[in-house]
């Protein structure tokens, strides 16, 4: 069987080769733990690790000390608000986010509502970007915490985080960033932006999965977050556990190829993307999600009007793709970044989301656009709402019965 | 989510899409769902004097359960009496499809196009429409 075309980077990336490479040696002959300090086994272990450590910091512009590996950016996440917040509970208990946030922040900052924390969920313009006065209005003598992603995972966006950052500065905040989907695609650093605390992963940047990152920050200010898994003390106490070595190596390799090949590799992609775009955008009543302008260089997030997304989805069989519709969730509710957008129901039901990637070729774009154009016509033809629409019918005049 | 055989049928070789003309006398029209729900389904029925179904057609916005349990109920209602096809229950339609719980609600829909189309035809053609119970929603 012929494989899919996979175009769902913002999922997962596939693992690029000179990662694997470079991680095979540490599963076998260089087994070590990393914090054996009484032989070779640990101190090849160790140096691997400690190698790592700078190809990661050179990625993000931070030095080796300010990198606490984890097993993800979920993780990451939960150990920088939840560390923030037990640790600076004596300055305050307020923390501000955003609606569009990831799962793995508002559902932390949910879990610490419960412990007593206050949490502002900024809501979203239009376009998927965040309001600079809202944010400055949200502050109070009680933040301890900013916490918006640099790049969103479903409609792509950029945040305006140079600007965020220096708001949560001048009221004593600090400034963490989930910044997952933008760490590898496009220049990150954390001096030049004020970032405090950030949190990547391994696998969106054609690493290994398992693996993931929290910066923190150790100069202007010095930040602390209190562990959230306690033991060996390892990861200069604030992650205990055994590293994962080879995972670890896979993931510096991995920020080194993205740090040596970024620059040439988001402009193909925006190009692949532009031209996925504009082709689609020919379809009659389709429409692009979000800001245009400041957005990563590899996702496409395109609502198709009168079609439903998971319907979508199985016409287009040979397109690995993913949709905002509810049918592809358990919940059965759309999308909440694009509804937070101020899309309406319908709308979200009809989005799919193209995450192109290192292993995108521009034949690949042409058979998804092939593919998108097919499936999107031969699905209006089966929907009573185009035909209602053909014909001038108002849509939301009818009283649907809402089931 | 992996899909069945025959929900995979329908929704590639879907039978009996199209549009009646829902002005006809004879014409029975059912139209449920909600865009914002995510499926609309519209379902049609031709009657003889014999009370008997002779065209069915539909179009299904929705998932590819929606699509093929709309186009599964055309098929079972050509040839049926009005009365045979007040009798298709929902989880005939579940069972034949091999359809997950998520998706029992596409042949609810389903079942209520058919008695929506069902009451349409009676109405236009001086009947009372049926008192439905309100299916399991």
């Amino acid at each position: 069987m012929k494989q899919p075309i996979y175009l769902d980077n913002n999922a997962t990336t596939p693992l690029d080769p000179r990662v694997l490479e470079a991680m095979l040696p540490y599963f076998t002959e260089k087994f070590g733990n990393a914090s054996s300090r009484n032989h070779a086994f640990g101190w090849v272990a160790e140096e691997a690790v400690d190698y790592a450590r700078e190809q990661v910091a050179k990625l993000v512009g931070c030095t080796e000390k300010e990198i606490i590996f984890t097993s993800g950016a979920t993780e990451a996440d939960n150990l920088a608000i939840k560390g923030v917040f037990e640790m600076y509970s004596e300055k305050g208990n307020h923390i501000i986010t955003a609606v569009t946030e990831h799962k793995a922040v508002l559902d932390t900052c949910k879990h610490l509502e419960k412990l007593g924390a206050k949490v502002t969920y900024l809501q979203v313009k239009e376009d998927g970007l965040i309001d600079l006065a809202e944010l400055e209005a949200a502050m109070t003598p009680e933040t301890i915490l900013v916490s918006i992603m640099y790049g969103n995972n479903e409609i792509g966006v950029i945040q305006p985080v140079k600007e965020i950052s220096a708001i949560a500065h001048k009221h004593g905040a600090l400034f963490m960033t989930d910044a997952t989907q933008a760490v590898g695609k496009i220049p990150v650093n954390v001096n030049e932006d004020g970032i405090d605390l950030m949190a990547f992963s391994a696998h969106k940047m054609y690493g290994p999965k398992g693996v993931g990152v929290l910066y923190v920050r150790r100069k202007g200010p010095r930040v602390k977050v209190t562990a959230q898994i306690d033991g060996g003390g390892h990861e200069r106490g604030m992650r205990s556990g055994t590293l994962n070595v080879p995972g670890i190596v896979g993931l510096g390799k991995a920020c080194e190829l993205c740090r040596l090949e970024m620059d040439e590799e988001a402009k193909r992609l925006s190009a692949l993307r532009d031209k996925l775009e504009s082709r689609l955008t020919q379809l009659e009543e389709s429409y692009v999600n979000g800001n245009t302008q400041h957005r990563l260089p590899h996702v496409a997030n395109i609502s198709f009007k009168y079609v439903e997304g998971e319907g979508l989805m199985m016409a287009m069989k040979d397109l690995a793709v993913s949709s905002g519709s509810a049918c592809t969730s358990a919940s059965l509710e759309p999308s909440y970044v694009l509804k937070s957008l101020g899309l309406s129901d319908d709308l979200a039901h009809s989005s799919i989301r193209y995450g192109l990637g290192r292993f995108t070729t521009e034949a690949d774009i042409e058979e998804a656009i092939a593919i998108t154009e097919k499936a999107v016509n031969h699905l209006r033809e089966l929907s009573p709402l185009w035909e209602m629409f053909k014909e001038g019918v108002d849509l939301s005049k009818i009283e649907w019965a809402e089931h | 989510m992996a899909y069945s055989d025959k929900v995979i049928d329908h929704y590639s070789n879907p039978r009996n899409v199209g549009t009646l003309n829902k002005d006809e006398k004879n014409v029975g029209t059912g139209l449920v769902g909600a865009p914002e729900c995510g499926d609309v389904m519209r379902l049609q029925i031709e009657v003889n004097a014999e009370n008997v179904i002779t065209d069915a057609k539909f179009k299904t916005f929705g998932c590819g359960s929606a699509i093929a349990s709309s186009s599964l109920a055309t098929e079972w209602l050509k040839g049926k009496t009005v009365d045979e096809a007040l009798a298709i229950d929902n989880m005939d339609i579940v069972e034949e499809l091999a359809l997950p719980p998520v998706k029992i609600h596409c042949s609810v829909l389903a079942e209520d196009a058919i008695k929506a189309a069902i009451n349409d035809y009676r109405v236009k053609n001086g009947m009372e429409p049926l008192v439905l119970e309100k299916s399991h929603h």
